[in-house]
């Protein structure tokens, strides 16, 4: 059951707002590191966006495949694709930047933190998200996203990659009126 | 569909042998050692996966590297792990192997590593165990050998990612090779169109050519224009059998000179699962050769043992799929 992009936030746009937020993060020290496959395709899109800052700031990049680290690996398996995580910088000291496409609740984020400190300690962690669903489950939340779209449990959101490389949200969902769309700004 | 490797969703259960295994589950374990290859470089060489579980090495036959590299790659993946060579222990004493393995159940053991000198041992523990316990073989008789056949596949992947169009000799003892029965069904599954075997008649089985391969004699016809080279260990003990005349004799004619390597193609890897018998089957200058890829074998033999590992382990609730978001 696809309702597919009913009043759901133009992707594009909310990713230029985030560019807009992340830019006074662009610092010396500070590394962006995408989440599979979602926060590596924005990561990808911001490394263009933000090119100017990221040159001034020699900023590196690096993604996280979290299959590893979740907490439901015992009940659900690994995934048939799995890609390797590349932090190919040195995490210890570093300022980073999580990107992610959905933030849910917060155990991809608990994972990716995990993992991270596997390759060192960082000097800090910012959680950027795309879009905040609702719905955590631990104490953890994105401090930088471009929308909040509450959503109940029996609803899916994605971000999709289409053909020509653009970005969409995506709603798998059978009672779509009932969320709110909220954009900030 | 009866295989015992497989549940009812099709996911991996057991690893016992490479056929039977289709293309799919071949492939995916290959993906998933390609994401376990970096956690070996990095500050914590650990994953939390089998954080918890507890890994038996049931050795009935000795293999230092073989449980050395299943020891490694348990670990990695933090799990416990505990190594038992058997012929010296309770089955020296009368114990059976099921009785071993009752009594490791009995200690919450969650998955056998198993190697034995009779074929069909894992099989049949495997049909023993209850349901969430795994067992991977480990080598049994001349049966099977299937991490080390991934392992090979592995690294030809990596230096030759085209696998549907590549030729490769298997060379030496194939009677006795569980590890070229395991490679054999791992490259006709996974495609490669032409695999070649190059032995004495002595030292081939009856209708070979069954598999699949192509039979060669003559090394020096058998090499060429091949892109892979896959060397065999000649076990010593074949020469009392009178299969062979001495080691000399087989290094003259079946060794792996540099000279006979310049027949494959000029970019061909060499592989040897080891031990190696230098100047027996292979030559030392071509084992530290800029053609080998021996070592990297060993090092890629634990990524891929801890994705064997982790595909086991994961996932009890049949039906449900890896998580998407969250």
């Amino acid at each position: 059951m696809t309702s597919k992009n009913i009043s759901l936030p133009n992707a594009e746009d909310l990713l230029k707002m985030l560019a807009q937020k992340i830019q006074p993060l662009l610092q010396a020290n500070t590394a962006l590191v995408g989440i599979q496959s979602g926060g590596v395709w924005l990561m990808q899109k911001l490394l263009v966006l933000l090119e100017k800052d990221i040159a001034t700031n020699a900023i590196e990049h690096g993604t996280l495949d979290v299959s590893f680290y979740r907490d439901d690996y015992e009940k659900r398996g690994l995934k048939a694709e799995n890609r390797p995580s590349q932090i190919p910088f040195d995490v210890e000291n570093k300022n980073i930047i999580l990107i992610d496409d959905v933030f849910y609740t917060g155990r991809t984020t608990r994972a990716a933190m995990n993992e991270l400190f596997d390759y060192g300690r960082p000097a800090s962690i910012t959680l950027v998200a795309l879009v905040n669903r609702g719905g955590r489950e631990l104490p953890i939340a994105p401090q930088i996203t471009a929308a909040e779209i509450a959503l109940d449990a029996s609803q899916n959101l994605q971000l999709i990659q289409n053909q020509d490389g653009s970005l969409s949200l995506e709603l798998q969902s059978l009672n779509f009126n009932q969320s709110q769309v909220h954009m900030h700004e | 569909m009866n295989n015992p490797q497989l549940d009812a969703d099709g996911r991996l259960r057991h690893l016992l042998s490479i056929e039977g295994l289709p293309k799919r589950i071949l492939n995916q374990i290959l993906d998933t050692a390609e994401s376990f290859v970096g956690v070996a470089e990095r500050e914590v060489k650990k994953v939390p996966l089998l954080r918890g579980k507890t890994v038996c090495n049931l050795f009935f036959e000795n293999s230092t590297r073989t449980r050395t590299t299943f020891e490694i790659a348990a670990k990695r993946l933090s799990a416990d792990v505990i190594s038992l060579n058997v012929n010296t222990s309770s089955q020296s004493k009368g114990e059976t192997i099921l009785d071993t393995v009752d009594n490791l159940i009995a200690m919450h053991a969650d998955m056998f590593v198993v190697r034995h000198s009779q074929s069909g041992a894992a099989h049949f523990i495997a049909k023993h165990v209850p349901d969430h316990i795994h067992v991977i073989n480990a080598g049994d008789g001349r049966h099977s050998h299937p991490t080390q056949g991934l392992l090979d596949m592995f690294t030809i992947r990596k230096y030759k990612p085209d696998l549907h169009n590549l030729r490769v000799a298997i060379v030496g003892d194939v009677l006795h090779s569980r590890v070229a029965r395991s490679e054999i069904h791992a490259l006709t599954t996974l495609g490669v169109p032409e695999v070649r075997v190059i032995a004495p008649k002595t030292l081939l089985p009856a209708q070979v050519e069954k598999l699949g391969v192509h039979v060669f004699h003559d090394m020096k016809a058998g090499l060429k224009d091949v892109d892979v080279v896959m060397m065999l260990r000649l076990q010593n003990e074949r020469m009392n059998g009178a299969m062979l005349p001495s080691a000399q004799e087989y290094f003259k004619t079946y060794g792996l000179t540099q000279d006979k390597l310049n027949l494959a193609k000029p970019d061909a890897i060499v592989l040897h699962p080891g031990p190696m018998n230098r100047g027996v089957e292979i030559d030392s200058s071509v084992a530290d050769g800029s053609q080998s890829v021996i070592l990297p074998q060993v090092t890629y033999g634990i990524a891929v043992r801890m994705a064997v590992m982790a595909m086991l382990a994961g996932g009890q609730n049949p039906g449900s799929q890896a998580g998407s978001q969250a």
